[in-house]
This record gives C-alpha cells, sequence and structure tokens, in this order.
C-alpha cells in the first residue's frame, strides 16, 4: 500500500516524533509528538503530496493524561490516499502550534477546535470564536461542560 | 352568482374599535423569518395548496412592513439578538407566534446553545404545538390570533393617544 510508503517516510524523516502507527479497517493513523507538528505537517504536504485537510478536530478523553488530542485528517488529491495525524495535548497547557501556514483551510479548523474545545494554536492569525457568540465562557464540547449550560440545573429525569 | 351588490344603499354601524381590529386581524403581514424545519411548513402554508393570502396574510420581506412574526424554529443563543432587533424593528402593534415545540419550550435541544422557548425574550400571543406542526395547525394558530385581536379594547382609542390598547384574551 502506497500509505506505507508515506508512513515509512515519515518514520525516517522523523524517527523520534512519531509515536505510533495503527492500522485499522484499511485506515492509517500515525500518533506523533506535538512539538513538531508544524514540520510533520509540511513534510507530508510538499514532500508526500498530502495536499488537503480534510478535517482538523479536538477530542476529549476526559480522565486520561495527556486529556486531548488533536486529529488532522488529510488527503492525497493526486493518489487518492488517506491519513490520520494524532497528537496528544496536555490539560495543563493545552496549546500546540497551528498548522494554518501549510493548510490555509486551518485556520476556521482551528478557530473551531479553539471554539469549542478551549485547546489553543500558537501563532494562529486570527484566534476567535467561530460558533458561538464573542462573549461566550467556556468550551462546551468539552467533557466536564455541564449539557444544558452552566447556569441551569442539570436534568434530573422526567418528574412524572 | 355570488355577491351582485357589496352593501347597496346600506349603512353598516359599528365601533370604531371594532372596525380597527377588524382590518388589523384580516391583514396579518407576517415577517419572512424561518429559522430550521417549521420554516419548510410555514411556508407550505403560505403556497398555493394552503394559500396564506386568502386570510390576507402576506410575507413580507421587511420587519418595517410586518406586524406579526412566527419563530418558526429552534431559537439558538446566537440568533436571539437577532431576533430581538427584528421585532423591535417592527411597527406597534406587532404580535408574536411561537411555532413548533423548540419555539414553545425548546423542544428536543435541552442544551446550552438553545433558548429553552422564545418567550424568554418575546410576548409570545399563540402557541402552535407540534415538530413541525402541520399547515392546518399553522392556519389554525393564525385563526387563534385573529380572534385575540378581535378581543381587543381600545383599539382605536390608544392610535388616537387615548389610553392604551387592552389586550384581548
Amino acid at each position: 500500500m502506497s500509505e506505507h510508503v508515506a508512513v515509512a517516510k515519515l518514520q525516517g524523516k522523523f524517527s523520534s516524533e512519531v509515536l505510533e502507527v495503527k492500522e485499522f479497517r484499511g485506515e492509517t493513523t500515525v500518533t506523533v509528538k506535538k512539538e513538531d507538528i508544524v514540520a510533520i505537517c509540511s513534510f507530508l504536504k510538499n514532500e508526500l503530496g498530502y495536499n488537503l485537510l480534510t478535517d482538523l478536530c479536538g477530542v476529549d478523553y476526559l480522565g486520561r493524561t495527556p486529556r486531548f488530542q488533536v486529529v488532522y485528517n488529510i488527503y492525497n488529491i493526486t493518489t487518492k490516499d488517506r491519513l490520520r495525524i494524532k497528537t496528544p495535548v496536555e490539560e495543563s497547557d493545552a496549546n500546540i502550534d497551528t498548522v494554518s501556514g501549510v493548510w490555509s483551510t486551518a485556520n476556521w479548523l482551528e478557530r473551531e477546535c479553539w471554539d469549542l474545545m478551549g485547546i489553543g494554536f500558537n501563532n494562529h492569525p486570527d484566534l476567535r470564536r467561530i460558533l458561538l457568540p464573542d462573549d461566550w465562557e467556556g468550551h462546551p464540547l468539552r467533557k466536564d461542560y455541564p449539557v444544558q449550560g452552566p447556569d441551569r440545573e442539570p436534568y434530573q429525569g422526567r418528574v412524572s | 352568482m355570488g355577491i351582485e351588490e357589496t352593501l347597496g344603499n346600506n349603512v353598516i354601524t359599528t365601533s370604531l374599535d371594532k372596525l380597527v381590529n377588524w382590518s388589523r386581524s384580516r391583514s396579518l403581514w407576517p415577517m419572512t423569518f424561518g429559522l430550521a424545519c417549521c420554516a419548510i411548513e410555514m411556508m407550505a402554508t403560505g403556497a398555493a395548496r394552503f394559500d396564506l393570502d386568502r386570510f390576507g396574510i402576506l410575507f413580507r420581506a421587511s420587519p418595517r412592513q410586518s406586524d406579526l412574526i412566527v419563530i418558526a424554529g429552534t431559537v439558538t443563543r446566537k440568533m436571539l439578538p437577532v431576533i430581538q432587533t427584528v421585532y423591535e424593528q417592527m411597527p406597534e402593534p406587532r404580535y408574536v407566534i411561537a411555532m413548533g415545540a423548540c419555539a414553545c419550550s425548546g423542544g428536543i435541544f435541552d442544551t446550552y446553545s438553545t433558548v429553552q422557548g422564545v418567550d424568554e425574550a418575546l410576548p409570545v400571543d399563540v402557541y402552535i404545538p407540534g415538530c413541525p406542526p402541520r399547515p392546518e395547525g399553522l392556519l389554525y394558530g393564525f385563526m387563534k390570533l385573529q380572534e385575540k385581536i378581535m378581543a381587543e379594547q381600545n383599539s382605536f382609542g390608544a392610535v388616537i393617544g387615548i389610553g392604551d390598547r387592552i389586550d384581548g384574551v
């Protein structure tokens, strides 16, 4: 599989950064350290041709350390190859470098991730909320955010 | 067939309040303002099969020309200031219909981002249940609003500056 070629090249160049490579039902996932994410993404785009960032999202594994993960789903339009990059992000320092310089679409995707997950993106050109109102407090897709909002009693089940 | 002569040489006596109420309730102009799936039913109600025009209900594209706003759909916290602005731009007397479960109570969206009923912010005249209500339900709601307007008191006096309009029940 051509994905293996990409993973092998990635491992060859960033041997100390790649934490785990996983293959599941034909999908390849590479977990990398967050420190060199911009260099890794530039390499994936410029050298390996992953020229489309399909999605960028955050995951909250409440109770685990590191608590958060940022997931990059990337796509090579020429070879029609998909690859998933995951990076763990600690709760104490929930920040990661922006990849909006690599894929421009990451600008808004990172804003969404910041808005709902509270993961900051260093050197982002315009890190504002994108979905919620500007004066919103908190990040509602975090697992410890009350579903019905902080100013309401949580749902206790049906009264009748 | 039908009405050969409208009034003829007749005289009609009525109260000015009734005349004002009648003209208001028979020319409700709703704001074109849809929020979610209820708006599709609202459009269907306005279209040929159910035909709101026969009630004198014509959708207007500007709040300055409307006297009714149908809150047709889920009201999010981010949308609420917009709805309030649109409502404030409408000239008095103005009416509000909360259409569907979401506008009435938040519906199934018992979450941080959804307003739990638009009556938190606007004075609602008629609540229409349903998810979404059928066009018949919306028509019934419009007719209930017409009844309410017909029951208003001192609507003429309020116009010429004597006292306030008293809401119908």
